[in-house]
């Protein structure tokens, strides 16, 4: 199985390659074909992983630049795995959204090249490495909002680059502090190094503050959010659906990988700055949300949200003044890896589910629909399947990570545990009011030409939304990705 | 030996479940098979429930726990479970059985909609979450299940989806239970962390056993009152009761089955089968959680009773007497008396069924009219309707002696007349029980007599579909009686655990008397004041209400449910908008307005530096922006204006914080 983890992130590279290549302007069967090929073997890596072992698998390690310890490290553990699972899903998923208008080759191209970048940040285990991936993700995406973006694509692409850019220099510099004091970029020895404080001094704080807001900002953490609404507003579906599925949990994942570890102090320190800023992402995003007319950036205020839940038990753990609490450092952390898997699922399909209204009616205001559940049940029924999964309704996937986030964290953080239910509340609201205001009541003049659900849309639909039952229903084969690291992520933590 | 039923006891809540999901893909036109669906499903479920509930005849205190792990997170097992005891046994049967009358009676009822398959898949799919929700053995399990009944509580009242105000009730009745659901689920996170499980029964291990109970310590009157908070919203208490009344927007059968007979019992249902942690470390009897329990029953359930005497709306009076009796089962539990409580809850299951039925059957006869003014003289037109209706209306009323609500709400009396802190919730549940005799006598004088207006003119008797479930659940109302008197209170003994004999000297108590006064005033009370009602009366306009006619201000203050919803909109829900259109406000310009500033400092910044570094350190950065310049250069192709000059900014700064971190190391 050597060589697999290089296999799944160089097809889609290929893919891209072969997309330009290809004859014909429609570049979308030969990406899915890649993509195809890529998902098989992701599934390869699954069926072969280790579920009981915490360390890393299929480690690929080659020497590249030793001059700078670039070493070429990748590796998966439960928490990699599960990602590039997500990615295998959530582009795929992408590709079959509503088409952008004069999208040709070189829009899937960049897709192939941005999911390839993904894969890469997800399985690399040296910085360097990881960061040329991590800032490979970064062009395609802006370059996709940039050329196929919708109304102020120009200005919602400068925002993105400009944020997320000045994040990586932060980051890059952070990093270049932390290789002049210890001589290494891998990550397994930097974590190692974390224990007993990486750096001393203003140096560490600012190492620590440049780490931080790269990753804030990726996630992001409020307030480092606000190009966050215009680009998955502007972008094309498929391409808020990477971006919200994939792209943000890099911010997370950076989190727990690089962040926590690295800087367990620094954490302890400012704990509870964090968790406010956590609470600030879950309390005001949703009720910004609330505000949106726009069922895009309404849809975008609720992933800034649903990270938060995220950020909050990451904050909760690392900052955790109790030793030994490994039960709830264990709960948090899954309730933490399983949102990531859930979100990236729930709300690529509502904005899929939001790009169909869009290409039904030219228009995606929630005041621009109406009576829909009358003319289009079907489409209403399923949709409203991934509103209730992101509100967190028991039986469907959203219920199960944020249980466990919230037993977690209450444990360790009860006071702004209990804050964060508020959001819990304000996001049942505003999904509640959108269906009213797009399903019910007579039915709108402009909707009365609508088609139900296509069959093409539905051969989409379908597998998603039993995904997110069999997740909701039956969580184990979730879990069991990722029980091994949780252990050990906590034991360390703890 | 325990036969197969109560090892598979999931079978029971699965099949309705399962009738709900094959009906969801059938067609909109094959409604016998629909209907044919959940009825069986929901006969199922009934005679499993008749199976299990002979197993628990069998030894007084039964208790069967099925455990099993639902998922494994980190080195924990998550587990959930099904509990079969006496609680739940008398639970489970109720629903069936009301669930099913009200089944049959939807066929008929229901018989013109065009979504008439869509109604049954969410019927079904309540019950089985309500059948669920009853036999949980752990608090996430009942949570889980508690929702799914919340849920089929929404897509139920918004049902008529067309309507707007449906569509609003829905939406109301969802926020609203969540506000409660939401102090439920810190309930159950704080008692998770504390005992380690949230098993009920767990052969001695479970949060409601002693072990676990001995780890809650003071934390359990806070646990106890965040989970009561999920009860005040399912089960209409005040302060979230807004929504119950405004749930009628449904089907009539829908607010016969969920929001009288079943899912608003819920949460009488939820304090009832958590009361160890209520009733932790007691003084005299009194804990504080059980004082709030109690204070909150007694507000809810004579507020409710007043506002009811001033609703038109022959479904709204229904409503605020759910809330009101809701509130007398609260204050039954509060005061100890938790088995009075589920009995009244039993019995109201049945006479409340009966009654919102008996409401359907008239709302059908009318042709769709609800206003009670505009009804009358339905006695003979619709005669099985009106004899059922009576007798749940004294039932409901508690009329002693023959109709089961009289029973138990004596019973309650008995439980409140003892409560040692004070005396005042007992007389104000008297109270309580003369205005509900009174608004009972109001509506069925309103409806049934008098002579025909309006729309009761062209009224006629409801199909034998309809008649039918009446006539079952009248009896049920009468009959129910047999196992509640205290001469053999064997409904009481089953629910206790206590040996029960039969003694027929038991059967005349003085609050029986105290009974019969009480409900005899209250139905004088009515007849006198509204003898005339729906007719003119010296210089009284017919449509106008006699209560309207001597004390109009109060009489608004009623029926606009004393202004409560009013209250709320202009506090609470003004605020969260404002919350909201702040935050987004916050965004568009405070927060993004540091970012633009930011941004317009950089691109200064930026222009400055690249024409010093053009100039000055030339050659040092060319080695290291080529790379970047290489973007760039891909990035103007894409046709951009700004980057180059950001990216430009950002090799220098790099460069400079390089030197610094150099110079720091």
């Amino acid at each position: 199985m050597v060589g697999l983890i290089t296999a799944i992130i160089f097809i889609p590279l290929v893919g891209a390659l072969a997309v330009c290549a290809w004859p014909q302007r429609n570049g979308r069967p030969i990406a899915l074909m890649f993509n195809a090929i890529s998902a098989v073997c992701a599934l390869v890596l699954w069926r072969n992983f280790d579920p009981t072992s915490s360390g890393l698998q299929f480690v690929e390690r080659h020497a590249w630049i030793p001059a700078i310890g670039a070493e070429y490290l990748l590796g998966v553990d439960g928490l990699s795995l599960l990602l590039v699972l997500l990615t295998s899903t959530i582009v795929p998923f992408a590709l079959l959204a509503q088409p952008v208008p004069g999208a040709g080759r070189a829009f899937y191209a960049t897709m192939l090249i941005m999911q390839s970048a993904l894969y890469g940040t997800f399985t690399a285990q040296n910085f360097i490495l990881w960061f040329l991936f991590y800032e490979m993700s970064l062009l395609p995406a802006f370059l996709l909002i940039k050329i196929w973006g919708g109304e102020n694509r120009d200005r919602a692409a400068t925002k993105f680059f400009l944020y997320t850019f000045l994040g990586s220099v932060a980051m890059l510099l952070s990093f270049l502090g932390i290789y002049f004091a210890k001589g290494t970029f891998d990550f397994a020895a930097l974590a190692a190094f974390g224990k007993n404080g990486l750096l001393t001094g203003k140096l560490a704080w600012l190492a620590f503050a440049g780490i931080f807001v790269g990753l804030a900002v990726k996630v992001p953490l409020f307030p480092f959010h606000t190009w966050l609404p215009d680009a998955y507003q502007t972008a094309p579906t498929g391409v808020s659906m990477v971006l919200t599925g994939v792209l943000s949990k890099m911010g997370v994942y950076g989190f727990v990988r690089l962040l926590l570890p690295l800087f367990p102090n620094e954490i302890k320190i400012i704990g509870p700055w964090l968790l406010g800023l956590a609470i600030c992402s879950i309390v005001f995003a949703p009720l910004a949300a609330w505000a949106q007319r726009d069922l895009k950036r309404m849809i975008a205020y609720l992933s800034i949200n649903h990270l938060g839940y995220c950020m909050l038990a990451l904050f909760a753990v690392a900052a955790s003044p109790v030793v030994g609490a490994t039960i709830d450092m264990q709960a948090a952390l899954s309730g933490v890896f399983m949102q990531i898997f859930n979100h990236g699922i729930t709300a690529a399909t509502l904005f899929y589910f939001a790009g169909l209204l869009e290409r039904r009616r030219g228009l995606r205001g929630i005041d621009d629909f109406g009576g829909l559940m009358q003319r289009t049940p079907l489409l209403c029924g399923w949709m409203s399947v991934a509103m209730f999964s992101s509100l967190g309704l028991p039986g469907l996937n959203g219920f199960i990570g944020e249980f466990l986030i919230f037993k977690g964290s209450f444990a360790i953080a009860a006071a702004f545990t209990a804050i964060a239910v508020i959001g819990l509340l304000v996001t049942a609201i505003v999904f509640v009011r959108a269906m009213q205001s797009l399903f019910s009541g007579p039915l709108a003049e402009s909707c009365s030409g609508f088609p139900d659900l296509l069959r093409s849309e539905k051969l989409v639909i379908v597998p998603v939304t039993l995904l997110m039952f069999a997740i909701g229903i039956a969580p184990q084969f979730i879990f069991n990705i990722f029980n091994a690291t949780v252990v050990q992520m906590a034991r360390l933590f703890g | 030996m325990n036969s197969w039923i109560v090892t598979y006891l999931w079978f029971v809540p699965a099949a309705p479940f399962v009738a709900s999901l094959i009906i969801l893909t059938l067609s909109n036109a094959r409604r016998r098979s629909a209907a044919a669906l959940a009825i069986a499903g929901q006969i199922a479920a009934l005679a499993m429930s008749i199976l299990a509930f002979g197993q628990t005849l069998q030894t007084p205190g039964f208790r069967v726990v099925q455990n099993f792990t639902w998922f494994t997170f980190g080195e924990q097992a998550l587990r959930l479970g099904f509990v079969f005891d006496p609680l739940g046994a008398a639970m489970l049967l109720m629903v069936a059985l009301a669930g099913l009358c009200i089944f049959v009676f939807s066929v008929g009822y229901m018989a013109e909609d065009k979504n008439f398959t869509r109604f049954f898949a969410y019927l079904s799919f309540f019950s089985g979450a309500m059948l669920g929700l009853v036999i949980a053995n752990s608090l996430l399990l009942l949570f889980i299940f508690w929702e799914l009944v919340g849920l089929a509580s929404y897509l139920l009242i918004g049902f008529w989806i067309e309507r707007p105000r449906a569509a609003e009730a829905a939406k109301k009745a969802f926020i609203t239970t969540r506000i409660g659901d939401m102090g439920f689920f810190l309930g159950i996170l704080w008692l998770y962390g504390r005992s380690g499980t949230l098993l009920f029964y767990d052969r001695g291990n479970g949060c409601l056993e002693s072990a676990g109970l001995a780890m809650l310590g003071a934390s359990a009157t806070f646990i106890a009152l965040l989970i009561f908070c999920g009860a005040v919203g399912k089960s209409g208490q005040f302060p979230l009761h807004v929504w119950l009344p405004d749930a009628m927007e449904g089907p009539t059968p829908v607010s016969a089955l969920i929001h009288a007979a079943t899912m608003v019992a819920a949460g009488v249902f939820l304090v009832a089968r958590v009361y160890p942690l209520f009733s932790l470390g007691p003084i005299n009897g009194v804990t504080p959680s059980l004082t709030v329990v109690v204070w909150i029953g007694v507000t809810t359930a004579l507020m409710a009773a007043l506002i009811a005497i001033a609703q038109a709306d022959i479904k709204r009076v229904l409503a605020y007497s759910t809330v009101s009796q809701l509130g007398l089962m609260m204050v039954s539990l509060g005061v100890g008396g938790v088995a009075a409580g589920i009995m009244h809850l039993l019995a109201h299951g049945f006479f409340k069924a009966l009654l919102f039925l008996g409401a359907g059957s008239v709302i059908h006869g009318c042709h769709g009219e609800q206003d009670i003014r505009k009804m009358g003289g339905l006695r003979r037109l619709m005669p099985v309707t009106f004899f059922t209706y009576a007798v749940g209306m004294m039932a409901l009323s508690g009329v002693p002696f023959f109709f089961s609500g009289g029973w138990t709400k004596e019973e309650i009396l008995h439980a409140t007349a003892s409560w040692a802190p004070s005396h005042a919730p007992y007389y104000l549940i008297l109270a309580g029980v003369v205005l509900t005799a009174l608004y009972m006598t109001r509506q069925v004088i309103y409806v049934f007599f008098g002579n025909p207006r309006a729309t009761a003119e062209h009224a006629h008797e409801s199909p034998r579909a309809m008649t039918m479930p009446l006539i079952v659940l009248a009896l049920c109302a009468i009959f129910f009686s047999v196992v509640l008197t205290p001469a053999w209170p064997w409904l009481h003994g089953y629910l206790t655990g206590e040996p029960v004999h039969f003694e027929i000297a038991r059967l005349i108590q003085p609050m029986l008397f105290v009974s019969l006064v009480l409900v005899g005033g209250g139905v004088a009370a009515g007849i006198w004041i509204y003898r005339k009602a729906g007719a003119p009366e010296r210089d009284r306009p017919a449509e106008i209400d006699p209560l309207e006619y001597a004390q109009p201000a109060l009489f608004r203050f009623l029926a606009n449910g004393m202004w409560i919803d009013e209250l709320y909109d202009r506090t609470v829900i003004a605020f969260s908008w404002a919350s909201a259109r702040l935050s987004d406000w916050m965004d568009r310009y405070f927060w993004d307005g540091l970012v633009r500033g930011f941004g317009a400092i950089a691109q200064l910044f930026g222009i400055f530096t690249t024409s010093v570094g053009e100039r000055g350190i030339n050659a040092g950065v060319d080695e290291t922006t080529v790379g970047t310049r290489g973007l760039g250069r891909l990035i103007s192709a894409a046709h951009s204006g700004q980057i180059q000059t950001y990216l430009g900014a950002v090799a220098i700064g790099m460069l400079a914080l390089l030197l610094l971190y150099a110079w720091l190391a």
